[in-house]
């Protein structure tokens, strides 16, 4: 690793704070998966906490906040990719008809 | 140590994010078909009837504090702290190893149960994309352990910052592939 991108990485603080963030998300999800008046909400509550827990881990702990734009858009491009392949299959296969 | 190169990157840890894409492919695949699967199971027994939450939910803590110690152990060879390094190491390995043995309880649960691999869609999807994402946190203890090995013998410092970090990244990618699973699979059951 180069002095300047060890440099760029975040705090020892920065990094427990970002993992009680995750353990609090992780508990208000299966908070939100036990309230039954939720549950019209539920999918789009779910998906939005798991992309905010994602984008934690990869900007932080995988440090694409401070190591360039080429492998944010390497891995932004694979995750555009699976998720397309994913939503296209579902689509194909009737999974949001109805 | 490596030369500078042309995108200013360093090869191998280029080399591991393009890796990193084309695992993003394969559980993508995995993942379209268990969600295309999903809810047309007609055999029993039912998802709802075996999924463990509160079981499921203390491993997922468990593997997301793992890449809390896995930063730590990258953190503190950048500074040359052998002994934390070692310390870190060996946490997330063991953390990992937690993780395994719980995912080890719920599929000898679900065998009990009368759920094995080939009795219904359900168990066909879940056991295959569980078991892999199960064996990519198996060939990460076995990496860690290599480092720790290393570490042990004196023979990881703070120029080997970015051996830890390629391993860290792996590490952290299963564990962005679970925080997905652990949705997917058991709370939008």
């Amino acid at each position: 690793m180069s002095r300047q991108s060890a440099e760029a990485h975040p705090s020892t603080r920065l990094y427990v704070a970002i993992a009680v963030i995750l353990a609090a998300l992780t508990a208000l999800e299966v908070m939100v998966f036990y309230i039954e008046a939720l549950a019209p909400v539920l999918i789009p509550i779910l998906i939005v906490m798991m992309a905010a827990k994602f984008a934690l881990v990869a900007m932080f702990f995988m440090h694409l906040k401070s190591d360039g734009p080429v492998l944010t858009a390497i891995f932004a491009w694979a995750v555009f990719i699976a998720t397309a392949i994913v939503v296209g299959l579902m689509a194909i296969f009737g999974k949001f008809a109805g | 140590m490596e030369g500078p190169t042309s995108t200013g990157i360093p090869n191998r840890k280029l080399a591991m994010w393009t890796f990193i894409g084309s695992e993003c492919m394969l559980f993508g695949t995995l993942i379209a078909t268990y969600m295309i699967y999903r809810g047309r199971n007609l055999v029993p027994p039912y998802p709802h009837d075996l999924l463990n939450i509160p079981f499921i939910t203390v491993t997922t803590f468990v593997l997301l504090m793992s890449s809390l110690m896995m930063v730590l152990a990258l953190a503190a060879v950048q500074r040359n702290d052998l002994r934390a390094t070692k310390l870190w190491l060996a946490l997330t390995a063991l953390f990992g190893l937690i993780f395994l043995g719980g995912q080890y309880y719920e599929f000898s649960h679900f065998v009990h149960e009368g759920l094995p691999l080939s009795r219904n869609l359900f168990s066909s999807t879940f056991f295959v994309l569980t078991g892999t994402h199960g064996a990519h946190v198996a060939g990460g203890v076995i990496w860690l352990g290599t480092l720790l090995v290393r570490a042990i013998d004196g023979k990881l410092d703070a120029r080997h910052a970015e051996t830890v970090e390629i391993a860290g990244l792996y590490w952290h990618f299963v564990d962005v592939v679970w925080i997905i699973l652990f949705t997917l699979i058991y709370l939008l059951v």
